[in-house]
C-alpha cells in the first residue's frame, strides 16, 4: 500500500508548473556566469598567449605573427582556466552554448594593431 | 542440487547504468560463486598527469566520473594542496564542501531514482530525478556547468556565491527535503520493497571488516566508519557529525542507510551556509611540488572512502597521480554477497551496492 502514499505528492504536481520545459518551443535563459562559450574582445586583445599556456586541452591558438587568435569549440572543456589567465580581461565566457554542427571548426579572429602596441616598441 | 552452469551477467544489461560483466555460476535458481571483470571503459586518465600541469589536471581528475566529478577534483587539489603546503581559505572551504555535499545529494537521488525504476516503481523514479534537478539547476547557477563544476582549483575554489544565492540554496534544500521525507517514508515503508531486499545480499559485519568495504555498503554493516568524521576541512566546524550505522547489512539496509545520508547532507549545508565566514576564495599558489615530495589524502565520496596519493619531481607535472575508489574496494564485497543468493535477486543486490565502474577503471 506503500505506494498510495505518494499518490498525494504525485496528484499535486498535476496542479502545480511543470518542472519541465517543452523544449525546443520553450527555452532557457542561461544564468549569468553559465558556463557557454569563450568569447573574445579583440579590441582589447594582446596576444599575449596566456589563454594558450593556461588551456587544459590545447583548444586555443595565438598566432602573434599573423595577428590571429583562434579557439576550436569543439575541444574547449569550458573551464574558464583562459578567462583568468588574461591580463586584459578581454576573454569572456558567454552563457550560450556552442549550436551543434555537422562538422568540426574554429573561430579565428583577427587582432587589429593598437597604438599602444607602437608605443611600447 | 543440479548442474552448475555460468551465466554472463552484463557488460550491457538494463540494471548497469555502466559497464561491468559478472559471470555468475549458478546451481538451479542460486548463485554460488561470482567473477567480476572489468575493464571496458578504461582511458589511462591517471598517466595524463604527466602531460597536464598540476592545475591543468585538476579538469582531467573530475572527468573521471561524471556523478563523483566534484568529489575527485576536491581530493585531487586537496592532495596537490598537501604536497605543497597550501593553505585554503576558510570560506574557500566551506564553499567546497557545501557543493561537494550537494553533489552526494545529487548522487544518492539519481542512485535511489534508478533503483525505484529497477523495481518498477516508475513514480518514485520521476520524484527522485525531479528532486536531483533542482540540485543541478544550483550547480548551474552557482559554478556555470550541471555535472562538471570546474569550480575547484589548487588553493581554494574559483567561485564565491553570495548571500542572496546562500539563501536560495537553503529554500530549495528546504522544499526539496520536505518532498524527499515523504519519498523516503514511502520507500522504507513498502511490502514490496521490504519483499526484495530484507535479508537479501547479507554481510555481516566481520565479513565487511575484512574486506575493507567502505562507504554505505559498510556502514549498513555497521563498520562506523566515514571520512567525514575526521573533521578535515569545514568538517571540523560541524557542531555534531555522527556516520549514518544500520546493523542488519542486506539491501534494505543499504537502501535505508543512503536515503537517511541526503537528508543528513542537507543538514550539514544548512549548518554551513549558517556558519560561512567572509573572506577569500582562494590562496594564490606558485612554484611546483618539491622533487620526491609525496602526499596522501583521504575524501568521504557519495559510495565511500576514496584514497589518493601524488608524487612530485620538482617541475610543474606530477611524477605519479594515484587513486584507489570506493568501488575498487567493495568488488569484493559484492561477490560475497551475492553468493546464495537467487538469481532473480542479481541486481537488487548490485543496484544497492552501486557501483561506480568509470570510477574503478579511470
Amino acid at each position: 500500500m506503500g505506494s498510495f502514499k505518494l499518490g498525494g505528492m504525485t496528484f499535486g504536481s498535476l496542479f502545480k508548473k511543470p518542472e519541465t520545459l517543452l523544449y525546443p518551443f520553450e527555452k532557457k535563459e542561461p544564468y549569468a556566469g553559465q558556463k557557454g562559450h569563450i568569447t573574445n574582445d579583440v579590441s582589447s586583445c594582446i596576444l599575449c598567449g596566456m589563454c594558450q599556456k593556461a588551456c587544459p586541452c590545447n583548444c586555443i591558438k595565438v598566432d602573434k605573427a599573423s595577428r590571429k587568435w583562434e579557439i576550436n569549440p569543439f575541444m574547449c572543456v569550458q573551464c574558464s582556466s583562459c578567462v583568468r589567465a588574461c591580463p586584459t580581461k578581454c576573454l569572456s565566457m558567454d552563457g550560450a552554448y556552442t549550436p551543434v554542427s555537422s562538422a568540426i571548426y574554429c573561430n579565428d579572429m583577427d587582432v587589429p594593431e593598437k597604438d599602444s602596441d607602437n608605443n611600447t616598441e | 542440487m543440479g548442474k552448475s552452469t555460468i551465466i554472463p551477467f552484463g557488460p550491457q544489461h538494463p540494471v548497469l547504468p555502466e559497464p561491468l560483466h559478472l559471470d555468475l555460476v549458478v546451481e538451479d535458481e542460486t548463485v554460488i560463486d561470482c567473477i567480476p571483470q572489468i575493464g571496458f571503459v578504461h582511458r589511462g586518465l591517471e598517466k595524463l598527469v604527466e602531460t597536464r600541469d598540476y592545475n591543468q589536471f585538476i579538469y582531467v581528475a573530475e572527468r573521471i566520473c561524471g556523478i563523483c566529478a566534484m568529489g575527485h577534483s576536491l581530493g585531487y587539489a586537496e592532495t596537490v594542496e598537501s604536497l605543497m603546503g597550501v593553505e585554503v581559505p576558510k570560506r574557500g572551504e566551506y564553499l567546497r564542501v557545501i557543493w561537494h555535499e550537494l553533489s552526494r545529494i545529487h548522487s544518492h537521488l539519481l542512485w535511489l531514482g534508478l533503483a525505484a525504476d529497477a523495481f518498477g516503481f516508475e513514480s518514485m523514479f520521476m520524484h527522485c530525478w525531479r528532486l536531483r534537478e533542482r540540485i543541478l539547476d544550483i550547480f548551474e547557477k552557482t559554478t556555470g556547468g550541471r555535472v562538471i563544476l570546474s569550480v575547484v582549483a589548487v588553493g581554494g575554489v574559483v567561485r564565491d556565491i553570495d548571500s542572496a544565492v546562500l539563501l536560495e540554496i537553503e529554500n530549495v534544500l528546504d522544499g526539496i527535503k520536505g518532498d524527499y521525507e515523504k519519498i523516503v517514508k514511502t520507500l522504507l515503508s513498502d511490502t514490496s520493497i521490504k519483499n526484495r531486499t530484507v535479508g537479501v545480499g547479507h554481510i555481516s559485519n566481520e565479513d565487511a571488516i575484512s574486506l575493507s568495504m567502505v562507504g554505505p555498503f559498510a556502514r549498513a554493516s555497521n563498520v562506523n566508519y566515514d571520512v567525514r568524521m575526521f573533521g578535515k576541512g569545514a568538517y571540523g566546524d560541524l557542531s555534531d557529525f555522527e556516520p549514518i550505522l544500520d546493523a542488519q547489512g542486506d539491501c534494505y539496509a543499504r537502501i535505508k542507510v543512503r536515503c537517511l545520508e541526503v537528508i543528513q547532507s542537507i543538514d550539514i549545508i544548512k549548518e554551513l551556509i549558517s556558519k560561512i565566514p567572509q573572506g577569500d576564495i582562494i590562496t594564490k599558489v606558485k612554484g611546483s611540488p618539491a622533487d620526491g615530495a609525496q602526499a596522501a589524502n583521504v575524501l568521504e565520496q557519495p559510495r565511500g572512502e576514496c584514497y589518493y596519493y601524488a608524487r612530485g619531481n620538482g617541475s610543474k607535472y606530477l611524477e605519479r597521480m594515484r587513486m584507489r575508489t570506493p568501488t575498487s574496494q567493495n568488488l569484493a564485497g559484492m561477490t560475497v554477497a551475492l553468493k546464495g543468493c537467487d538469481l532473480a535477486d542479481v541486481n537488487m543486490i548490485i543496484l544497492t551496492i552501486d557501483p561506480c565502474i568509470s570510477c574503478t577503471e579511470r
